[in-house]
Parts: C-alpha cells; sequence; structure tokens
C-alpha cells in the first residue's frame, strides 16, 4: 500500500475537536490492523455498488449477502439527505466497486454458531476495492467496517481513504442481553436492536424471554402459559414472532439464545401450568403463595422435557440459557413434602443440594435434546455437577475476576457479565467503566483465558420497556462492543472517544436513537 | 345523588371509585360517584356557552377543544355500539364552557388565573373557568377523566370537580445550548407540559457550548457561535412559533440569557466581550467570563437586551448569574487595575455585583421583571425587591431549605429547582424522592411562605439531547407537576404510584415517550417508529 502509510489514529487526531461529530472515518470497534493513506477517493451514489466477486463461492442466490449489499448501500449514501445532484468534482479519483468475496463454502444458509468465522480483510484502491472472508459472517463483518471508511468531506463529498484491513474478533461471544418479562419488548424494538448490535459487531442475542414477571413466550406445547401467564393476550410472542427475530438476526450473523431461568424466577409460569410451583407453607398450612419450581415431582421434569423439546426445535443455536440463578430456598423449606424429600435423598438442611438436583435433571433434558447449556454462576457456585463444556455466565459484581478464575480453573468456558449491567444507570460517562474493563484481567494460567468466551452487557427490564430502551443501551454497550472485538491494547480513552461520538451520530442517522456520551451534536 | 356524596378527604384519592383515580395532577377537591355517562365520539362536541365570554374565534379554546377532540378519540379504535346491545347509562353530547373574563389573545402571566369548575352530573357536563387558562386546565382533566369499558364503551363518571394550583410558577427548564434540541422536540415537551398543567417553560437557549438563538442585532452570535449556523439555531420564526404554540397551551416561555458566565460562545460573535485570561504577562489565547470593566460590554447588553425584550413578550426575562469564575478576571491586569480603581480591594464578588446591577438596571428600563440564579443573591448584588430568585444548590453555600428561607427573609420572591435536577439519574424509582419534597418546609412566616411563587424542573443538557429527552422528563417531571399543583396534602405515595403508573400509559398512548416507573406494562406500549 501507500508508502506512507499514515495511520489510523494520526487521521482522527487530525479533526478539530469543535467539529465534534462531523466527518471523517471513525471506525467503531476498531479493527485488528488498519493501514491507511492519506490517499482520498471519492464514491457517489449514482456510480458505486457493491457487488459479488466472480471467484466468490457466493452469488446472487446467496440472500443474506444479497440484503446486506442493499441495506449497506442505503446505510453508507443516507447521509445524503441534504444535498441533491452530482457531488463537485474533485481531483480525487472515483471508487466505482465493493466486490465481495467468500473463499470457502459461504455457509450462507446456515445459522451463525460460537465457531462462526467471522474475520476478514478489505483492500480499498481505486478503482475496485475489495473484501475478502472466509465465509459471510467475516463478509458482514466487513461490510459494516467499509460503510464506516466512507464519510464526507468538507464539500459534502463521499469519500474514501486507500487503506488496508485485516480483522477479527479477540472474542468469539459477544452478546446484549435484553429482558421481555419485566416489561414487553415490541417486535420492532427488538429489530432495532439487532441492527444496532450488527452496527458494534456484537453476534449473540441473549433473549430473556421469561421471568417471575410475565411469560410472552407462546409455546405450541404449552399455550396455556402465556395465554395465562402473559401480561396480556397482545404481549406475547408468537411462533412467527420468534422466527422474524431469529431470522433477522442471522441476517446480521446475530445468534439468538433463549433464556428459560428455572428453578427461581418463575412465577408466571405457574398461572398456566398447574403444580409446577412449590406451594408454600405457613406452618402447617398453604399460604396461597408459590416459590421455585417444585423439583420433587416427576411431573415436573415431564412437562420441562416437552416444552425444552419445543424450544429446541424452535431456537436453532446449538446453546439454550437455563438460568439457575437467585433461587429462593424459604419456600422449599416451608413445604412438608420437600422436607420428607430432603430426607429420603439424605440432603441433610442443605438445600443447594436439592438445587443441584433440579439443575442436574434440567442439564441432562437439554443433553436430550442435543443442547449445549449455559448458567449462570450460582450454578457452579453451588457446586451443581456440570457436564463439560457447559458455559458459566458471571454476573455479580463482587470479586467477578475471582470467580472466572476459579471457573476456568475448573475448566468451564466463562461468558463475563458482571461489570456489564447496563441497567444500572448513573450520572455522567459511565460508558469509560466498562470500557475499561478487561475480561482476561483474572490471575490464572493461558489455558484458563482461553475459556473466556467473550462476555454480555445486560439491560434488565425492570425500568426499561421499548420508551427508553435504545437510549439506554446505545452507545454505552458500544463500549463493550469493541472491548470483546478490539485488540486488548486497544484502550486509549481519549481517541475512544473521538471515535464512539463519531459513530453514535452514524447510529443516529441510521435511525438508531442512541444518546450522547457528552455535549455536542451531530450533524443530522 | 349517590350514597358517596361527600367532599372526600384528599388523603382518600386511591380509594376513589371508577376512573377518577388516574387523575394527575390531583384536583384540590373532587367528589366522584359510581354513576356514569356514556359519550359518542360522533355526537359529542365541545361548546361555547352563550353568556362565556369567550365564543367560536377564540384561538386557545378553538384549537384546545380541537386537540382534546383528537386525544380523547382518535388514536383509538372506535366502534359503535351493537344496537342489541341495551345502553344503560344516559348520554353526554357536549361538554359546555364558559369563561367569565374575556381575554383569548393575550399571553399568560405570572398572575394568570387557572381555577376552574367542572362539573357532570344528570343535569351538567360544565366546565366554568375564570380565564381561557382555567379552561384548558379543566378541558385536560376532563380528558383524563373519560374511560373505555371493556366493550369499548367511551364513559364519564359523575363527577364534581373545584379546582385551581397551589402555586402559580410550575416550571420545566430545558437546555438548547450543551445540545440542541429541533423545535418538534421542543413542542412535544410543551404537549406533555399541558397533560402535566406545567405552565412556564425556562428556555436556556444559550450557554458555554452554543448559542443558537439567532440574533437580528447581532447575526453574528449564531454565525459563529452556533454548532453549525445553517441547522443548529432558532430563527426569530422558530421563536415566535414556540412563544405561540406555548400559549396555546397557557404556558409562558421564560428566556434565560445567562451571564456573565457561562458565556464562551458568545464570544466568537462579540470580539472583545469576555474577559482575555492572562498567564503571568501575557494573554493566553483563553477567554473568562464577559468583561466587566468596558463601556463596549454595557453598549453590546443594552442593544441585545433591547431585542430579547421585544422578542420574548413575558414579563420576566431570566439573567443567570450563576457559576462566575473568577480566575480569568485574577489574571488580568486591566481587571486588576479597575479593581483598585473602584476600592473593590480583592473581592471579585463585587465586581460581579457591579456587572450584574448595571445589567439590571439596563433590563429593568425595558419594562421587564427578572429572575436569577441563587449566587447574585448570595454575594449580595443589589436587586429590585421585585426580584425573583431561583433556588438550584443542594448543599452549599447552605441547605437549599435554608436558602428559601434567608431569601423569603429578605423579602425576595423564590422559586425552587434544587431537588428537581432531572439530568440527574441514578438506578430505580427515583420520583418518590423527587415527589416528597415540600418546597415550604422551612422556617419562616406566613408572609415568607406567601413568597415562593413555584419551582421548576431542570433538565440540563450535558448528557441529553432529543435522543433521550422524553424518557429522561417523563414521568419523573409529573413528580414535580403534581407538587406544584395539588393541596400540600397530597402526599400518599401508594395512590401517587397508581396514578403515576396510569398517567404514563395514558402519556404512551397520547405519544409521548414516557417510560416505566417499575415492572409492568400498558395495554398501548410505545412502538418505535
Amino acid at each position: 500500500m501507500g508508502p506512507r502509510g499514515l495511520g489510523l489514529l494520526a487521521l482522527l487526531a487530525a479533526l478539530s475537536p469543535r467539529s465534534a461529530a462531523a466527518s471523517g472515518p471513525a471506525l467503531w470497534p476498531l479493527p485488528l490492523s488498519v493501514r491507511t493513506t492519506p490517499r482520498a477517493l471519492h464514491v457517489s451514489r449514482e456510480n458505486f455498488s457493491v457487488s459479488h466477486d466472480p471467484a466468490s463461492s457466493a452469488g446472487p442466490s446467496c440472500a443474506l449477502l444479497q440484503e446486506a449489499f442493499r441495506r449497506y448501500h442505503g446505510y453508507i449514501f443516507n447521509l445524503d439527505k441534504s444535498q441533491h445532484g452530482p457531488a463537485k468534482r474533485n481531483s480525487a479519483v472515483e471508487l466505482k466497486q465493493l466486490l465481495v468475496s467468500v473463499v470457502l463454502d459461504s455457509e450462507c444458509d446456515l445459522y451463525p454458531n460460537v465457531t462462526s468465522d467471522e474475520s476478514y480483510s478489505l483492500v480499498v484502491k481505486a478503482p475496485v476495492a475489495f473484501l475478502k472472508a472466509n465465509r459471510v459472517w467475516g463478509a458482514l463483518r466487513g461490510l459494516e467496517t467499509f460503510s464506516q471508511l466512507i464519510y464526507q468531506d468538507s464539500y459534502g463529498t463521499f469519500t474514501i481513504n486507500e487503506c488496508n484491513i485485516i480483522d477479527s474478533p479477540r472474542f468469539p461471544h459477544r452478546g446484549i442481553l435484553i429482558d421481555t418479562a419485566r416489561h414487553f419488548l415490541p417486535i420492532k424494538s427488538i429489530l432495532k436492536t439487532l441492527d444496532a448490535m450488527a452496527f458494534n459487531k456484537f453476534n449473540v442475542l441473549h433473549w430473556h424471554i421469561v421471568d417471575d414477571q410475565s411469560f410472552p413466550y407462546q409455546s405450541v406445547t404449552f399455550p396455556e402459559l402465556s395465554n395465562k401467564g402473559s401480561y396480556s393476550l397482545s404481549h406475547v410472542y408468537t411462533p412467527s414472532d420468534v422466527h422474524t427475530v431469529i431470522e433477522y438476526a442471522r441476517l446480521r450473523g446475530i445468534r439468538v439464545i433463549p433464556e428459560f431461568d428455572s428453578p427461581g424466577h418463575t412465577q408466571s409460569w405457574g398461572k398456566g401450568q398447574k403444580n409446577l410451583l412449590t406451594p408454600c407453607y405457613n406452618g402447617h398450612k398453604q399460604s396461597e403463595t408459590f416459590g421455585p419450581i417444585n423439583p420433587i415431582l416427576n411431573s415436573t421434569y415431564s412437562f420441562l422435557s416437552q416444552l425444552f423439546k419445543e424450544v429446541s426445535a424452535v431456537f436453532p443455536d446449538q446453546f439454550i440459557h437455563l438460568g439457575g440463578d437467585e433461587v429462593e430456598f424459604k419456600c422449599w423449606e416451608s413445604n412438608p413434602e420437600i422436607r420428607d424429600f430432603m430426607k429420603w435423598k439424605g440432603f441433610g438442611g442443605d438445600y443447594k443440594k436439592l438445587e443441584s438436583f433440579y439443575v442436574q435433571k434440567v442439564l441432562d433434558i437439554a443433553s436430550t435434546v442435543n443442547k449445549g447449556a449455559i448458567v449462570w454462576q450460582e450454578v457452579f457456585d453451588d457446586h451443581v455437577k456440570l457436564q463439560p463444556g457447559t458455559i458459566v455466565q458471571v454476573w455479580k459484581f463482587q470479586s467477578y475476576s475471582e470467580e472466572q478464575a476459579q471457573v476456568t480453573a475448573a475448566g468451564f468456558p466463562v461468558i463475563l457479565s458482571a461489570p456489564w449491567y447496563l441497567d444500572w444507570i448513573s450520572y455522567g460517562q459511565d460508558w469509560k467503566g466498562y470500557y475499561k474493563v478487561d475480561p482476561l484481567d483474572f490471575s490464572g494460567s493461558p489455558e484458563q483465558k482461553k475459556l473466556v468466551m467473550g462476555g454480555e452487557a445486560c439491560l434488565w427490564g425492570e425500568y426499561v420497556d421499548a420508551t427508553n430502551l435504545t437510549p439506554r443501551l446505545w452507545p454505552r454497550a458500544s463500549a463493550i462492543g469493541e472491548r470483546l472485538w478490539s485488540h486488548s491494547n486497544v484502550k486509549d480513552l481519549e481517541d475512544a472517544y473521538n471515535r464512539l461520538t463519531v459513530h453514535r451520530c452514524r447510529m443516529v442517522s441510521r435511525g438508531i436513537a442512541a444518546e450522547p456520551l457528552y455535549t455536542g451534536y451531530c450533524n443530522h | 345523588m349517590a350514597a358517596s356524596g361527600l367532599w372526600l378527604p384528599l388523603l382518600l384519592a386511591a380509594a376513589l371509585a371508577g376512573r377518577a383515580a388516574a387523575l394527575w395532577p390531583w384536583p384540590q377537591y373532587i367528589e366522584t360517584s359510581e354513576a356514569h355517562y356514556a359519550i359518542f365520539p360522533h355526537d359529542f362536541q365541545f361548546r361555547y356557552h352563550s353568556s362565556s365570554a369567550a365564543q367560536p374565534g377564540c384561538s386557545v379554546l378553538d384549537e384546545a377543544f380541537q386537540r382534546y377532540r383528537d386525544l380523547l378519540f382518535s388514536s383509538r379504535a372506535w366502534y359503535p355500539p351493537e344496537p342489541t346491545r341495551k345502553l344503560h347509562a344516559p348520554v353526554k353530547n357536549s361538554l359546555v364552557v364558559l369563561v367569565v373574563t374575556p381575554g383569548c389573545n393575550q399571553l399568560p402571566s405570572l398572575e394568570s388565573l387557572e381555577n376552574y369548575t367542572l362539573t357532570i352530573n344528570d343535569d351538567h357536563c360544565f366546565l366554568l373557568s375564570e380565564t381561557v387558562w382555567g379552561a384548558l386546565r379543566g378541558l385536560e382533566t376532563f380528558s383524563q377523566l373519560v374511560w373505555r369499558s371493556p366493550e369499548g364503551m367511551f364513559l364519564i363518571n359523575k363527577t364534581e370537580i373545584e379546582d385551581f394550583p397551589r402555586f402559580s410558577h410550575r416550571g420545566l427548564l430545558l437546555d438548547t445550548s450543551r445540545h440542541y434540541l429541533p423545535l418538534t422536540t421542543i413542542m412535544d415537551t410543551l404537549d406533555a407540559m399541558a397533560y402535566n398543567k406545567f405552565n412556564v417553560f425556562h428556555w436556556h437557549l444559550v450557554d458555554d457550548s452554543s448559542f443558537p438563538y439567532d440574533s437580528y442585532t447581532f447575526p453574528e452570535l449564531t454565525r459563529k457561535g452556533s454548532y453549525n449556523p445553517a441547522t443548529h439555531i432558532y430563527t426569530a420564526q422558530d421563536v415566535k412559533m414556540v412563544i405561540e404554540y406555548a400559549r396555546l397551551r397557557g404556558i409562558r416561555v421564560l428566556a434565560e440569557f445567562d451571564t456573565p458566565g457561562h458565556t464562551l460562545s458568545w464570544g466568537p460573535g462579540v470580539p472583545g466581550l469576555l474577559t482575555p485570561c492572562y498567564s503571568g504577562s501575557h494573554p493566553s489565547g483563553t477567554f473568562g467570563p464577559v468583561n466587566p470593566i468596558l463601556n463596549s460590554t454595557y453598549e453590546f447588553m443594552s442593544s441585545f437586551f433591547l431585542e430579547v425584550s421585544s422578542v420574548f413578550p413575558d414579563f420576566y426575562l431570566h439573567l443567570g448569574g450563576d457559576e462566575v469564575d473568577f480566575t480569568c478576571w485574577k489574571s488580568n491586569p486591566d481587571i486588576q487595575n479597575f479593581m483598585k480603581e473602584k476600592g473593590f480591594g480583592s473581592d471579585f464578588k463585587q465586581l460581579e455585583s457591579y456587572y450584574i446591577q448595571t445589567l439590571l438596571n439596563i433590563v429593568s428600563a425595558y419594562d421587564k421583571g427578572y429572575v436569577v440564579w441563587q449566587e447574585v443573591f448570595d454575594n449580595n448584588v443589589k436587586v429590585r425587591p421585585d426580584t425573583i430568585i431561583q433556588v438550584w444548590r443542594e448543599e452549599m453555600p447552605v441547605h437549599y431549605a435554608k436558602e428559601m428561607e434567608l431569601i423569603t427573609k429578605a423579602g425576595f420572591r423564590a422559586l425552587l429547582s434544587a431537588p428537581w435536577y432531572l439530568n440527574h439519574i441514578t438506578y430505580g424509582p427515583d420520583w418518590s424522592e423527587i415527589y416528597m419534597v415540600e418546597p415550604l418546609e422551612f422556617k419562616g412566616s406566613p408572609q415568607q411562605k406567601a413568597l415562593v411563587i413555584g419551582g421548576e424542573a431542570c433538565m440540563w443538557g450535558e448528557y441529553v439531547d432529543s435522543t433521550n429527552l422524553a424518557p429522561r422528563l417523563w414521568p419523573r417531571a409529573g413528580a414535580v407537576a403534581e407538587r406544584l399543583w395539588s393541596n400540600k396534602l397530597v402526599t400518599n405515595l401508594d395512590s401517587a404510584f397508581k396514578r403515576l403508573t396510569e398517567f404514563r400509559c395514558e402519556l404512551l398512548r397520547r405519544g409521548v415517550q414516557a417510560q416505566p416507573l417499575n415492572v409492568g406494562y400498558c395495554e398501548q406500549e410505545f412502538e418505535q417508529t
């Protein structure tokens, strides 16, 4: 490439601070390697196209890429609301085309999974730029990067600098958790979130679909669950809704992992499924209240087998999240039948053993339906016997790196969420705190570090619904997006601020109501 | 007459029959019963009473009738009742409005009366008010009284309401300098304000970060001081539109031009206005507050505020006066000399007072009253006795309640904002703290208490723009609205929670992006576009 390969950082530094979020390329998350030259190419809406390289294993029959090409053409030129007619001719050479080449079997019609190859390389030079990836998943990431390289110069001309980019993610699991039980989120909000996730190279939607408050998932096998357990009959995800979300996500290289949290957090399940929850006692009498799922009945496990059989067919991902957090023992303790069962099993007074008994059965059910399991950290902490490969999600803030060390020392893969609870809000620029976290910052061997699959930004729904989801999530989650994608040495806060400010304006221009980082403005 | 026909104690608000429990803010006196009447959208109309001082052609009410008609009926699917179904309730075909005092074309003021009486019984469906502003408040209440049966019928309970605000200044501050807010965002906010019976839009137009107010006397101010002089400005036409939009909702527009601090964005457009800061014996290239020692400064302020006084018709202007940083003044040798000459010693508060007094004299000459931030009082600036002091500091130099005491003791009118900085956010339901503030909870005589004219919820813009403004404001600002409107005794948190939860769903239905108070749902959720 250009002999005077001017670094991207130098280019950004040249932007005046007052021009805030005006123009210039601002890549987010920052790719592994970027070599940029000052040679600017002009790109025009009329002449520019994205096409398949003839050598690509994916051609026009690959709907996933066809749609992505159209989408990104829109994103690149939608900034152009104010101007019409041909842009001013300047001396710059024109970039006419981006050719996309998928090298190996494209995987165009598959679902992304945890081992999906998202690497790509991008060579931008006149008159044709090349995007190369092993699979469509890398091509999607590369298209996003390419779209971020194009900016409007001071005359409003769409411009891209010649450059050479090689990129791949640092962690394979980069997730966003949404909670549709505390508040129902309309499908439109979920799809918007998937759009924004793609702009930030997130690849997992962790769908915490049900909880104590409501059961919006419409089960074909057990329709009463949502009939009785949803907030209302219009606050329900039908099979077709779920399918829409999964396919929309797939087209953006995003996995959808459903969470059916049990045995706690299940109050809403009880309304539609008799005898599933434990009746709590007040002395010798039933108190009319219910606790966690009743772990001592065979009917419980036959219900769960059928439910998870359905869920495993509806959600194509290899993994299911089984929850297992915050099990409250009081109700179990109050129930005489459960106490008898404890005695009979020789559990003594240790209700963690009962919890383990339950969770192990659920894990067995999951593996019967050929799904890998993700669980919250309590399941590990309470010494449930886990099958190798079970992923443990660390969420408790206190000494989370110690927890990571222990889980990985025991040989289990880890997903980190503890420092990234975005529902916790405070005044000011909290994104910096999320950004500074390094998921590998715990004591452990290189083998242990390899067990860190990535992390998830969690936006729990107690105080969040469609009215405030988007500005609360973006660009705060973007900080985590870069932490999980970019190299560990990408941690300069000032540089991140400058790029993220532009990136948030880009999200706004693409229809995502991402809130401001600080005082300033966007040009739209 | 229903058996429950008593003036209900206010504290029983939550136990009220029917749907009246969803009213926000809670009226001063309400009597309601289970008996109800049906309303048919196609037949229903708002009508002027023949002896009303306001008649068709009164823009404020004509437009309000249209607005409330739309709010009540347009966004809801409406099916006529099945003819076979027997109608149990008698029908109300109109709300008759009687305004006593003429005046449809004037602006609301601090002294405007907003009281109204709403009577819905077998004989009447009647709204009586002294002024059109009171009629607006009554229409809002009326719209909150209408509810729907499960079959989709529009119904209103037999109700008698006598209502008036506890405080006459119920404001909301928006900051269009840290982030520019598009006009549509401002107008959406004015709509939501009217639903909450707010009556003052405190427009913090300019500040350090940008100068979006397009001055015709000094066009360079926006040309050089706005974020983008083509798109991020408020033209004279824009300002006019905001003022009229607000007027039609009974809302005053209180414009703030904060000086001598918070003025960095003024500098590029008015050379010589700001104080050059020194680094040792040389100018450092940076600038501080407005330069208080030059005649040119006051000449500029005279012309500028002459314009502002006519562009913003409200009697009051907000002149700021907060957070003046003395470092730059201290560094400047010309200012040091001036201090000596004036005998101020090294007390820069005296210099600040000198500036503000000169400015106040200028503005007084334009027949304007003014509001200032509390520092002006704290720093002993001599101000006119009718000055309004706005309290914004929570703890320093004294707790805000003490500050209210001191200000009113000195005989000035006070506005409370300190506990209502809505830009400060935390996890969880912070509305209850906002709600439980009692503005008159300070030591002082009844005369002192009478000097508290109200308060303002402030939404400063460092971290807020049109992407997150609405959910951050609503329904949290609603807590302030009820505190400023309703009786002092309306403090039951359970009742407030239930009503506010329902009211936020009503806001959603009206298109206001109000965030949830806690877990739960609304029949009609917010749909992203």
